[in-house]
């Protein structure tokens, strides 16, 4: 039995280097696009349709030739929403498995997890993630697809000075979306002439926010009330809200911008307005808007392959990919320095997320105009002109 | 100001309703076993994803309802039957984790059968909100009052009138004379469990359409009655009652008046004053050790 082995390993000694050599000029290694997403565990609503769309498009990728001349091979794990684990599985990306570029994370405490090793190692990383903080400050080889919160903020108020409501009335959840978007929202406020009058907050599984609500009522001189929210939170606010006959908007934010939202609160989200990706409304976009090829394109594909609804967040990993198969396509190499650069010149791009103008000081490319003011109108999203 | 305070106090009594509901099934298995039954959140979940699931399978609301409260009374009776029974000589330390066994259990056979999302239940009679002295209610608040009370009458004239209702009283004030007087002690165990689900799932089927139900939606209720039950005084009817509306009213008025990032706190803060300051509760009876 020894000696049997002790053959084969000589024997495999004596012609491994001879595989090694005649391998590459036979077939050229694929580009490894790396990837860690929460596919299961609670935020599994991110990283389950994301999951889907990046295997989706790397086949469609490698349907179509590939890049470079090479084919496409995705090595994803998944990172059950754990930041320790991301940065287990970023590790064996970047030291095991090679990848050349790594498109995922899809909470903010994965993606931050992460940041430091992509900086040590040099590899162009493209986050899935939320939160201002993955891009401000700028970090060099660090790239996010999705919009920030605060543009959320921005896009509503926005919304409201073209309405002329100052007076606004915000109430908030205890989730980290929520306390983020939050904060964010009374940042920018100012900047936009914006008064918040009353700020007011609810619990994680609160089922009454009559109480808070009413308070707000009351606040003299109210114009509007934003509710940044997510999950069952802004289904109530929204019941409670019309239970009250509180004259005034209501507001809320992209975090329960889905069918789910409409079905939870039934008639009562008749005329809430919410910022959104165009993503959501790809069909009833006007056939001039530069988005609408690339979000109808996106949103059949994905229903046709797994008879679900799109959402969102898919379509930031589809951004990702595509941007990174952009950048390599410019750079003409897998070079991790020429992708990198070659991502931060990136302009243009139209994505399910917005127009793409990347620079040196913006990795993320996005401006207010990717959201869309959408308004519920008979049980739909309707765009608000 | 009134109108403020008014909408206060009616956001209270339409939750604190539920919270007595829970309460009383609490109440009930504790004075048949001494047991404090932590699958009784699970009841409201049953009750509220079960006619959610009857009636978008095309069962009008007047079906879904009693079947959904059927079957949570099989799960009640069966959780006895098949937990509870089979461990009767353990302590009753060793009961009570059995029932949190089961809330697991429970919950996740929700997520098996149903799903992880959120749903949301009809109202009985519309959702055109009703004006009462200066102050809104849903006409489904008025179904939570109105359900409560039928279901407190019924429960006093089963207690009061009926001979097994006599017998469940008996069997919690003393066990082991009511069964020397011949009372099928087991049973009534059993029949404590079944009433108790009962009222659980009614509780979470009222409520379903105004906070929406979800397969976790029974945890944080659970608790709050459990709150409510300890601020009554354990096993106490009135009390259970009394302390779920009082509870609901307080978490409202503290929401509204000091800060509402505090209002699941009110409730914990409640339990733990009331057993450091007065153990027994509201309406509890004085217990005491015997050596």
């Amino acid at each position: 039995m020894a000696l049997r082995t002790l053959l084969a390993s000589a024997l495999l000694a004596l012609f491994a280097p001879l595989a090694l050599l005649t391998l590459p000029a036979a077939a050229q290694e694929p580009i490894r696009i790396g990837a860690f997403l929460a596919v299961t565990g609670p935020a599994a609503f991110l990283g389950d349709p994301e999951q889907k769309t990046l295997e989706l498009y790397v086949e469609k990728l490698n349907a179509a030739g590939g890049l470079l001349g090479r084919k496409l091979q995705l090595v994803s794990y998944d990172s059950g929403g754990d930041a320790e684990k991301a940065r287990t599985f970023a590790k064996r990306l970047i030291e095991q498995d090679k990848v050349d570029v790594i498109v995922g994370g899809s909470t903010t405490g994965e993606t931050m997890a992460v940041v430091p090793l992509v900086e040590a190692a040099g590899m162009p990383f493209i986050s899935l993630a939320g939160a201002v903080v993955i891009i401000e400050p700028v970090k060099k080889w660090v790239f996010k697809t999705p919009h920030t919160d605060r543009m959320a903020c921005e896009r509503i108020f926005l919304d409201m000075r073209a309405r002329n409501l100052e007076r606004v009335g915000l109430i908030s959840g205890a989730g980290g979306f929520d306390k983020s978007m939050r904060a964010e929202c009374l940042k920018v406020a100012p900047n936009y002439k914006i008064q918040i009058v009353a700020d007011e907050a609810y619990g994680g599984g609160d089922t009454d926010m009559t109480a808070q609500l009413t308070k707000i009522k009351n606040t003299a001189g109210l114009q509007a009330v934003l509710n940044a929210g997510f999950g069952q939170g802004p289904a109530i606010v929204t019941k409670n809200f019309r239970q009250l006959a509180i004259g005034v908007p209501l507001y809320q934010s992209h975090g329960v911008a889905s069918k789910e939202f409409i079905k939870l609160a039934g008639e009562a989200a008749e005329g809430v307005r919410l910022p959104a990706a165009a993503l959501l409304v790809a069909e009833t976009l006007p056939d001039s808007d530069p988005q609408k090829k690339v979000v109808v394109g996106y949103s059949r594909e994905y229903t046709a392959r797994f008879k679900t609804d799109v959402s969102t967040f898919g379509g930031h990993a589809y951004d990702g990919l595509m941007l990174a198969a952009e950048a390599m396509r410019r750079a003409g190499s897998t070079n991790k320095e020429a992708v990198r650069s070659a991502l931060e010149s990136i302009r243009g791009y139209v994505g399910t997320g917005g127009v793409v103008n990347m620079s040196a000081q913006d990795h993320m490319g996005l401006d207010v105009s990717a959201f869309r003011m959408l308004e519920v109108s008979k049980g739909s999203w309707v765009l608000v002109k | 100001m009134n109108a403020q305070l008014a909408q206060f106090l009616l956001s209270g009594l339409t939750i604190g309703a539920i919270y007595a509901l829970v309460a009383l099934g609490f109440a009930i298995i504790y004075n048949a076993s001494h047991v404090i039954n932590f699958a009784q959140g699970e009841f409201v979940m049953i009750g509220g994803m079960a006619t959610v699931a009857f009636a978008g399978a095309g069962l009008p609301l007047a079906l879904a309802i009693p079947a959904a409260v059927l079957g949570a009374v099989a799960v009640g009776l069966a959780l006895e039957k098949f937990a509870v029974e089979p461990a009767r000589g353990a302590s009753v330390v060793t009961l009570i984790i059995i029932t949190i066994g089961a809330s697991i259990l429970l919950r996740g056979l929700a997520t098996l059968v149903w799903d992880k999302k959120l749903h949301a239940l009809q109202p009985f009679s519309g959702n055109q909100p009703i004006e009462l002295a200066g102050a809104t209610i849903l006409p489904q608040s008025l179904w939570v009052l109105g359900v409560s009370l039928a279901v407190l009458l019924l429960l006093g004239l089963f207690f009061s009138r009926t001979l097994t209702g006599k017998a469940m009283l008996a069997t919690s004030h003393n066990p082991l004379a009511a069964q020397l007087c011949g009372i099928n002690v087991r049973f009534v165990l059993l029949l404590s469990f079944g009433l108790s689900a009962a009222l659980g799932a009614i509780a979470g089927i009222l409520i379903a359409p105004i906070t929406l139900t979800s397969w976790d939606v029974g945890v944080m209720l659970g608790l709050k009655g459990f709150a409510a039950a300890i601020l009554g005084g354990l096993g106490s009817g009135a009390g259970a009652v009394v302390g779920g509306l009082a509870l609901g009213i307080v978490e409202s008025l503290g929401a509204g008046y000091l800060s509402s990032a505090y209002k699941d706190a009110i409730a914990f803060v409640i339990i733990l004053a009331v057993l450091f300051f007065m153990p027994s509760g509201l309406f509890g009876k004085k217990s005491a050790e015997r050596v």
